[in-house]
């Protein structure tokens, strides 16, 4: 027989963007371990569809940790205490019987919260549009392979790569900074020989608009590296403010 | 604005400011201590330590220009990283939890910035703008340590001035890039051995002192 468990949540409830807000307190009651975090708040949401009372909304998508939709602050702790885990990939197993866990959603001035848990990350997608992607087609697949990349890059690179947009750096960070996230997308292009050419202004553009969109400034408080979901790591920052000095002071790109 | 001022305006562009200012500082650190040893050697040792600092004249006057210009962009740089990074997270979450990256060092450095600056400015007042014409540096740092409250202020100074360090040094690396695979691990455990030296090595200055007075 599965083991359950019971808990008390206090559930960031907001109506609007422009609503206050405030935390909500349920009660979880038989919570199989088996069971995922979203699939936990699923069984409140029936609970509370069947009482007639408004659901939790909260963001999920693939729902196997690849995505990056989903996401929320537990108890302090970005996608929930588990290393390199998203909130969907977390299990219920990871908490004890009794346990009260705070549900908040990410907090940043660039990211507005929707409804509840649910928060805008489209300032992620315009630090993207800004310069995260190459002006030519790159050839589909088997063109990776015309031009030689070392096995060493191609790892740095796809390392990289792995980053799934979710922002959980920016809710972990202790300054709402969205450097890794950053670190990751220029870094992802700046290894590989098809992502050189526009090297100079992407990591110039990326910077600038993260900065407009009112992103806290990286401290190197090292949060976020140990928050990430994918396991990416702070020497993409450092490379990214390598791209970036490079860019500025030897570039003509303005 | 040209691309120098939009370049060090950026987000990078401030941290590299506080990183080149900041690493002059530990330099300065260093220097000061060593300088400051001279004290084990007695009265005429530090005496002559400071004259001879005094004799360079103009190369002197030059570095304290340097050293003042630096400190005024590392102060005001700080305060608006504070403020903008306090201002990038209206709504504060209602439970704060590490994941283990901070440190005391890295969570505190606004904090500890700020009583750094106020000890430097009465530091300064206390041994350097003072009328020097009929005692010598050694009377003055003598008779100042004589007071204990001056000491327990003075080391309190210094161990703050370690925890900033503490984070500061390895920082400045990260944000000039310098991160690899090979040289973090020293550069990290340089920025811990450094940081212990200023304590300690400053920290017990004071205590000598007051006990030999
Ligand atoms: S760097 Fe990590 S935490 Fe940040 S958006 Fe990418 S996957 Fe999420
Ligand atoms: S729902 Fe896709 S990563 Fe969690």
């Amino acid at each position: 027989m599965t083991k359950t468990i019971n808990l008390t949540l206090k559930v960031w409830r907001q109506k609007s963007p422009k609503d206050k807000g405030h935390f909500e307190t349920y009660h979880a009651r038989n919570i199989s371990t088996d069971m995922s975090f979203l699939e936990m708040l699923d069984v409140i949401n029936e609970q509370l569809t069947l009482d007639g009372r408004e659901p939790i909304a909260f963001d999920h998508d693939c729902r196997e940790g690849i995505c990056g939709m989903c996401g929320a602050v537990v108890n302090g702790r970005p996608h929930g205490p588990e290393k390199e885990t998203t909130l969907c990939q977390l299990h219920m197993r990871h908490f004890k019987d009794g346990d009260v866990l705070a549900i908040e959603p990410w907090r940043a001035r660039a990211f507005k919260v929707v409804k509840d848990l649910v928060m805008d990350r489209t300032p992620l997608d315009e630090i993207m549009q800004a310069g995260g992607y190459i002006s030519v087609n790159a050839g589909s697949a088997p063109d990776a392979n015309t031009i030689p990349v070392p096995a060493e890059t191609a790892e740095l690179a796809m390392d990289a790569a792995q980053c799934i947009g979710c922002g959980a750096c920016v809710a972990a960070c202790p300054n709402a900074s969205a450097m890794l996230f950053v670190g990751a997308k220029v870094s992802h292009l700046a290894l590989l020989p098809q992502g050189r050419p526009e090297a100079a202004r992407r990591a110039i553009r990326m910077i600038r608009e993260m900065d407009n969109l009112g992103f806290g400034n990286c401290s190197n408080e090292t949060e976020c590296e140990a928050e990430c979901p994918k396991g990416i790591s702070i020497t993409n920052i450092a490379r990214l403010n390598r791209e970036f000095f490079k860019a500025s002071f030897f570039a003509s790109e303005k | 604005m040209n691309w120098l001022t939009k370049t060090l305006g950026s987000s990078i562009g401030k941290k590299l400011m506080m990183a080149v200012t900041g690493l002059s500082f530990c330099g300065f650190l260093a220097v000061h201590l060593a300088g400051n040893l001279t004290i084990y050697g007695g009265k005429d040792a530090f005496n002559s330590y400071a004259e001879h600092l005094h004799s360079l004249g103009p190369l002197i006057t030059a570095a304290e220009i340097v050293l003042l210009v630096f400190a005024l962009v590392h102060v005001l740089t700080g305060l608006t990283l504070f403020y903008q990074n306090l201002a990038a997270r209206p709504v504060r979450y209602r439970i704060n939890r590490s994941a283990g990256g901070r440190t005391i060092g890295s969570g505190t450095m606004p904090y500890t910035g700020i009583f750094l600056l106020i000890f430097v400015v009465l530091h300064l007042m206390n041994f350097h703008f003072v009328d020097k014409t009929d005692t010598t540096i050694y009377n003055l740092v003598s008779a100042a340590f004589s007071r204990p409250l001056l000491v327990v202020f003075y080391i309190v100074a210094m161990v703050v001035a370690a925890i900033h360090v503490s984070h500061g040094l390895w920082s400045a690396f990260q944000t000039m890039g310098a991160s690899h695979p090979k040289y973090t691990p020293f550069i990290k455990a340089l920025s811990t051995v450094f940081a212990i030296l200023v304590g300690i090595g400053f920290g017990f200055l004071p205590i000598y002192i007051s006990i030999i007075a």
